[in-house]
């Protein structure tokens, strides 16, 4: 197949095992994942050393996006200039407060599998719109600190404890979620003259990030890279606890 | 090569790149200070040196300990940790703190340098135990002016890479020599405990 294929086996005489790990190789995504952990007969490189870019690339990754947030959190005056709907699916990326419980909904429901993943995709983005709806209609802007640290809480601590959870429960929790924030939003939206438009880009950028973020966590094959989505949920606990501590705090 | 196994290193790149690219550098005007919660979070932790001995420590013991303690006590630190900077943040008092810092370097030290293995629900609660003291001590330090919501964001980021550098580090336990080092650092780490531990009551 490859050169160091071809190298490695005159070296190694291992014809026959190299074609086996080279077929599973090619027969697929997932096989072509997971044939990775065969080691080459030829490979001095131990195991945990082999996984070490892949065990680096998803935290840093975050952290490179999340060093990329820009200055203001106040997502609401956010003006990009190409409209409010645009106005609106940037203002999941720069709120903090929203797109981490999107991304903790999105981890629950891809940890359950591709079934939770497809429900939650559309419930909570249903019920996103719903709520917004129903901010829209609402006069005046409505701020409750409480909503992020509540729901970090709720749903990072489920991913953290990696327990099968019902999917009527993930689903209700989703639904919940997303007219909560939904009609926190909606509420925002008027303030800041967004209107429906702000509501539907927010909307789509919640079935986006939703979407991948569930597809790459069933992706997801190793007991080590669920164990790291674990650590993922325990980190957005920690940040909900801290977050009812301020909110309780005033500040 | 297949396009699967390339998505690591892509992402790698892409990382780099973002970091490369980091927005702050070009923050304009009136904004300059807000996202700073994120950055002064992310800060908190390495700026002092006690927090940080202490976290590598338990990366050190998660890594001699094997899993799954490996993986538990970097899922459970965090949100004890966090647990005890909302008892700061609410006004509960916890006497000693810095004491109580200055210990768990010196005794997680020693359990290194020991080697221990207890049971994992001892190692959790000696690990959690020590947790609160780290939160109710930093985590409530919030600058003036700067989100809260960042802040904890950075701060509790900043802390699980401290953690994962350890448990890196201590990834050399699995040769002889590596074990010899790791026993080595612990005993380091429990010196500076007992330096922390001077300061503290003096």
């Amino acid at each position: 197949m490859s050169a160091n294929r071809d190298s490695a086996c005159v070296i190694r005489d291992c014809d026959a095992r190299c074609a086996m790990r080279d077929t599973r190789r090619w027969k697929g995504s997932r096989l072509a994942f997971s044939s990775s952990r065969i080691p080459h007969p030829a490979s001095r490189v131990p195991y945990l050393v082999s996984r070490v870019p892949y065990l680096v690339s998803l935290p840093a990754a975050l952290l490179s996006f999340l060093l990329g947030i820009p200055a203001r959190t106040e997502a609401h005056l956010v003006n990009t200039g190409l409209g409010p709907f645009y106005d609106g699916v940037s203002h999941l990326f720069i709120a903090p407060e929203d797109l981490l419980t999107v991304l903790a909904l999105g981890m629950l429901a891809g940890m359950g599998g591709p079934l939770y993943g497809r429900t939650v995709l559309f419930s909570l983005t249903v019920a996103w719109i719903i709520g917004g709806v129903a901010g829209l209609a609402h006069s005046s802007e409505i701020a409750f600190p409480l909503s992020a640290g509540i729901s970090y809480l709720v749903v990072g601590g489920l991913v953290a404890l990696d327990r099968k959870v019902p999917i009527g429960v993930v689903i209700g929790l989703a639904s919940s979620f997303g007219l909560l924030h939904g009609f926190l939003n909606g509420t925002a939206m008027v303030s800041s003259k967004l209107g429906w438009l702000g509501l539907a880009g927010v909307s789509a950028a919640v079935f986006v990030v939703v979407a991948l973020v569930a597809a790459f966590v069933v992706w997801l094959q190793f007991a080590w890279a669920r164990i790291g989505v674990r650590v993922a949920g325990s980190w957005i606990v920690a940040v909900g606890l801290l977050m009812v501590g301020w909110s309780m705090r005033g500040k | 090569m297949a396009f699967s196994s390339r998505i690591p290193y892509l992402v790698s790149r892409i990382s780099l790149v973002s970091i490369v690219l980091w927005p702050s550098f070009a923050f304009a005007h009136e904004q300059a200070g807000a996202a700073a919660g994120f950055l002064s979070g992310f800060a908190h932790p390495s700026s002092g040196l006690d927090h940080v001995t202490a976290m590598m420590a338990v990366g050190l013991w998660g890594a001699q300990l094997g899993a799954p303690a490996v993986f538990l006590l970097p899922v459970a630190f965090p949100m004890v940790m966090a647990l005890g900077g909302m008892l700061g943040l609410l006004g509960v008092p916890l006497p000693g703190i810095e004491i109580g810092i200055a210990v768990s370097a010196v005794v997680l030290g020693a359990l290194v340098l020991g080697s221990a293995k207890p049971p994992l629900w001892f190692a959790l609660l000696v690990v959690g135990f020590f947790a609160i003291f780290h939160g109710h001590a930093h985590g409530t330090e919030l600058p003036p002016g700067h989100s809260g919501l960042l802040y904890s964001l950075g701060f509790v980021m900043a802390t699980g890479l401290l953690h994962a550098f350890g448990i890196s580090i201590g990834l050399v336990h699995r040769w002889p020599m590596g074990r010899v080092a790791l026993r080595t650092a612990g005993a380091m780490v429990s010196v500076a405990g007992m330096a922390f531990l001077w300061r503290a009551v003096s």
